[in-house]
């Protein structure tokens, strides 16, 4: 029985479609990642969920039942805002214990469970402080503290990283996804940056325009996408695109090599005259910018040269580049859906 | 402990219902309405009725004898139109209105750029500016009335003190003004006295524009080269055009609607003569008893304050600096 | 800045502010003097009205006030007024206030300005028909009627002021809360209303010296001494014939003023910033 289901839901706000039609249904324990740049509709999905907005059309299930109506208070969820919504005249205990009185904890059995939480999320001694004596990092584990204390069916995650630093992101992405697969609470986990989310998601829904493209694990989403958004939206530099007769060509920028480097036999590859305009060198690879004859004229691309690869290349020329067949992908030039080739 | 997950079993419609009902309350489409009734009843009930009952009396010829209200048609109105006082008082309504705030205006754009700075006795500056809008209108105003008196006016002193007044000075043979006797002087007395009451309001209001103006763009024109005069005319008036203008309006409809300065201070003599609206309204109607009169009196006010109420509304919306 | 420069510029924003400081006190600093003036020195044009003359100050008129006249009852009712009168504003303010800052979407901006432009239609147009209103009600010559007619500005003014406050708070606050297990009143009592305090307090001072200053609906609606409330009292009742107790009167006004204009002071920078969010941003 899956934890969360959207079906059929769609948002309107006024005239704008936020949401137009999405039926996604989570797994028990699964770390779910709705990916998406903003304005995509994934916040207002989350926020569906949660209760703080209605749908204007559709269903949403929890643990098997409709929860369409009922207010986040009696849908055993719990969520984590980008800002944490810590409440600032409270200490970091007292916001732990805020839900636990909600269902009227007695007080004694409210400070063990407070202290369960401080323990897993390591904030004992940060329990007296209040919100504006914490650093960021620490601020995110109270609020993660809060929403693990009530023992919620889902835990939904709005962004959760985007106010640390970059080089706590890092260490606080390893941190929440360990914390996850101890505790195995089916999670919902919003972000536009898809780093974070082929990191840490055991299934990624990729969403645009208010819809659900493409729902699979990063290596499908990776290696099959679904469309060209999710092609080029996932994986940076995004994959190329060249048009063809009749459909659009798509291959990603590690796949693109020189004829000699080409990983196989010449009659399964295809090749391109490739006209290199610039190149960076980023230490670990070297990423070759240039252009390539099209059925539209020509068009952008780019190769990712890892170091390993010992061909020396200069911005001006042209050579030959080669991508393997089976790692071609072909899109609809009107839908920009795949398909067979 | 870990891991342990309470989960609902299915809910039969009994169920649902019941829940539907339990959770009334949080239905936002429900609870904004509740929560705004209570007020939007009491206004509609003391402020829409009595206004509604207002233009009915001007229809009628309603009176504290008679109260029963006959329709009369525009008699109320024609017959205020033709009376003398009336015309004065409407036109004092508006001179003091404009004459007042036009002082304001100056006043509080010079007083507010100076408490922008610091310095050492801000505090009691402040508080001294303040004593007028913190006393009650007619307490000040009655101190008005013996400082302006045609015997004992501590100002007439001053004016004896420097030789401005008496036998053989600028101002006169008399060794009073008679601030409040003579014509002129009472509309005067009356307009400083305005002044004097809404400036702490006013200052107020174009400081609060004055702090909002982010410091970037003063910084900017520094870095520009501007001197005060350039930075104050070219960019700060501009940005506070909005601000100042609902600071004036506001004072305008303090003065333009006032009773107790008016009446206070002259009873709007003498002889009639610092007549306004709303003191006129209130001895025609309450002191003479001829309630559709009153109103119709009252009700000139009302397209006025319209008028000053959709500007303020538009120049609130453009007043949003950051 | 050369040192001249900055002198001038230092002595011309003191010279200003002195000035103005001047124009605005100096009635209360003649009232200062006045209220412990002997009748002989202040009926006496040719004496120095900001000065003590022959005798020396006296409190005889300042015990007057409070012995011979009313004073205290109107102080008493001017209290009461304003306590109950803003008790009725909160209790609709606050959560029409509220509904409108978070509850209303896009009708909310239209019906706070609505709200606004209510607080814009004055006493002297709507005291007639009150007058018949309250007389309807029983509630003529008593200070009820003006309980029960004050909020009419109030209400209005401080709706305005108080959505512009709440909605400075961020709303993940609150969304947290109703996460958390509250219902959505439940939620704005535990977390709104701790943080929006400051502004409730700075809507309550406001409010209550705004009933203290009414003038119109009190001289319209009591003529009985007993319920007459300050500001209309003083200047109706502290006459004997046609002579007005001028030292009595001035120690009234500077009893009432001189409080009201520290908590003004005290709180002047918060109703700045209310202004700000509300007013500037309409």
């Amino acid at each position: 029985m899956a934890a969360v289901e959207a079906r059929g839901v769609r948002k309107l706000f006024g005239p704008v479609k936020a949401l137009d039609g999405i039926d996604l249904a989570t797994r028990e324990g699964e770390f779910l990642v709705l990916l998406g740049p903003s304005g995509c509709g994934k916040t207002t999905l989350l926020r569906i969920i949660a209760g703080l907005e209605q749908p204007s059309a559709g269903e949403i299930v929890i643990g098997g039942q409709v929860v369409n109506g009922l207010p986040p208070r009696a849908r055993k969820i719990a969520m984590v805002f980008q800002s944490y919504a810590l409440y600032p005249h409270m200490t970091a205990f007292d916001n732990i214990a805020f839900p636990l009185k909600a269902q009227g904890m007695p007080r004694e059995e409210r400070a063990r469970k407070v202290e369960w939480a401080a323990s897993i999320l390591g904030i004992h001694d940060l329990l007296g402080r209040k919100p504006r004596q914490l650093s960021g990092g620490e601020r995110q584990r109270v609020a993660l503290a809060r929403a693990l204390v009530r023992e919620p069916s889902v835990f939904l995650l709005d962004e959760p990283l985007s106010n640390l630093d970059a080089q706590l992101r890092a260490s606080a992405r390893d941190e929440l996804q360990g914390l996850q697969r101890r505790i195995g609470i089916t999670t919902i986990y919003v972000t536009h940056d898809q780093v974070e989310a082929m990191g840490m998601g055991d299934r990624i829904a990729v969403m645009y325009q208010g819809r659900i493209r493409q729902v699979g694990t990063p290596l499908e989403i990776y290696e099959e996408p679904a469309d060209t958004f999710v092609a080029t939206f996932v994986g940076s530099p995004p994959m190329n695109l060249v048009e063809g007769e009749s459909y659009l060509v798509g291959f990603r920028p590690e796949h693109f090599l020189p004829r000699q480097a080409a990983h196989a036999p010449s009659n399964d590859s295809w090749s391109f005259t490739f006209r290199v305009t610039r190149i960076e060198h980023l230490g670990a690879d070297r990423l070759v910018y240039g252009i390539v004859g099209s059925a539209a004229g020509e068009t952008k691309v780019v190769s990712r040269l890892p170091s390993t690869v010992d061909v020396t290349l200069h911005a001006g020329e042209s050579y030959e580049f080669a991508v393997p067949a089976h790692r071609l992908r072909f899109f609809d030039k009107a839908t920009g859906s795949a398909t067979e080739r | 402990m870990a891991g342990q997950v309470t989960r609902a079993g299915p809910l039969t419609l009994g169920d649902r219902i019941a829940l539907q009902f339990r959770y009334l309350l949080d239905r936002e489409a429900l609870l904004g309405p509740l929560l705004l009734l209570p007020a939007v009843v009491y206004i509609v009930a003391l402020v829409g009725f009595p206004f509604v009952l207002a233009l009915a009396y001007s229809l009628s010829d309603v009176t504290a004898g008679d109260q029963s209200l006959d329709f009369v048609g525009f008699r109320n109105f024609t017959d205020i139109v033709h009376d003398p006082i009336f015309r004065r008082a409407l036109r004092n309504t508006f001179v003091f209105a404009f004459a007042s705030q036009a002082l304001v205006l100056v006043l509080a754009n010079v007083l507010a750029l100076a408490l922008m700075a610091e310095f050492r006795g801000k505090w009691l500056v402040r508080l001294l500016v303040l004593l007028p809008w913190a006393t009650p209108a007619a307490l000040s105003t009655i101190a008005w009335l013996w400082l302006l008196d045609s015997v004992f006016s501590p100002i007439d002193w001053l004016f004896r003190q420097a030789h401005l007044l008496g036998p053989g000075t600028p101002l006169g043979p008399n060794n009073n003004m008679y601030w409040l006797g003579r014509p002129e002087l009472a509309m005067l007395s009356v307009i400083v006295v305005h002044a004097w009451r809404i400036l702490p309001l006013a200052t107020v209001i174009v400081l609060a524009g004055l702090t909002s103006i982010p410091q970037d763009i003063k910084d900017a024109a520094a870095v520009d080269g501007a001197g005060f005069w350039r930075l104050f005319l070219q960019i700060i008036t501009p940005l506070m055009f909005p601000v100042v203008a609902v600071a004036v309006l506001f004072g305008f409809i303090f003065t333009f609607t006032d009773l107790a300065v008016v009446y206070v201070l002259t009873r709007g003599g003498p002889i009639n003569n610092t007549q306004v609206l709303g003191s006129w309204a209130f001895i025609k109607g309450i002191q003479g008893g001829d309630l559709a009169q009153g109103a119709a009196v009252a009700l000139f006010l009302f397209p006025v304050l319209l008028g000053v109420a959709v500007l303020m509304l538009r120049l609130a919306r453009r007043a949003e600096v950051t | 800045m050369n040192a001249a420069r900055y002198w001038g510029s230092r002595a011309s924003v003191y010279g200003v502010v002195s000035l103005f400081a001047l124009f605005s006190a100096f009635p209360f600093f003649w009232g200062l003097v006045t209220m412990f003036k002997r009748s002989q020195d202040l009926y006496n044009p040719r004496n120095n009205p900001f000065a003590f003359g022959a005798g020396g100050p006296t409190l005889e008129h300042v015990q007057l006030l409070f012995q011979e006249t009313k004073f205290v009852t109107f102080a008493v009712n001017s209290l009461f007024v304003g306590a109950v009168v803003v008790g009725i504003t909160l209790a609709l303010a606050l959560p029409a206030a509220y509904s409108l800052a978070r509850l209303a979407g896009r009708w909310g901006e239209g019906l706070g300005i609505t709200i606004f432009l209510v607080y814009l239609v004055p006493p002297t147009l709507l005291f007639i028909p009150l007058s018949r209103v309250v007389a309807d009600l029983g509630l003529q010559d008593s200070r009820w009627s003006l309980v029960l007619v004050y909020p009419t500005f109030t209400v209005p003014f401080c709706t305005w002021l108080l959505m512009g406050f709440l909605k400075s708070i961020p709303r993940d606050i609150e969304e947290q809360a109703l996460i958390d297990g509250y219902s959505r009143v439940g939620a704005v009592v535990r977390t709104v209303l701790p943080l929006a305090l400051p502004g409730i307090l700075t809507v309550v001072i406001f409010s209550f010296t705004l009933t203290l200053h009414e003038f119109v609906y009190a001289l319209a609606f009591v003529s009985t001494s007993s319920e007459k409330t300050i500001s209309v009292g003083v200047p109706t009742e502290l006459v004997r014939g046609d002579v007005l107790f001028w030292q009595s009167l001035m120690a009234a006004a500077m009893i009432v003023a001189i409080p009201v204009a520290l908590v003004y002071n005290l709180f002047l920078d918060r109703f700045v910033a209310g202004l700000t969010l509300g007013a500037v941003k309409g």
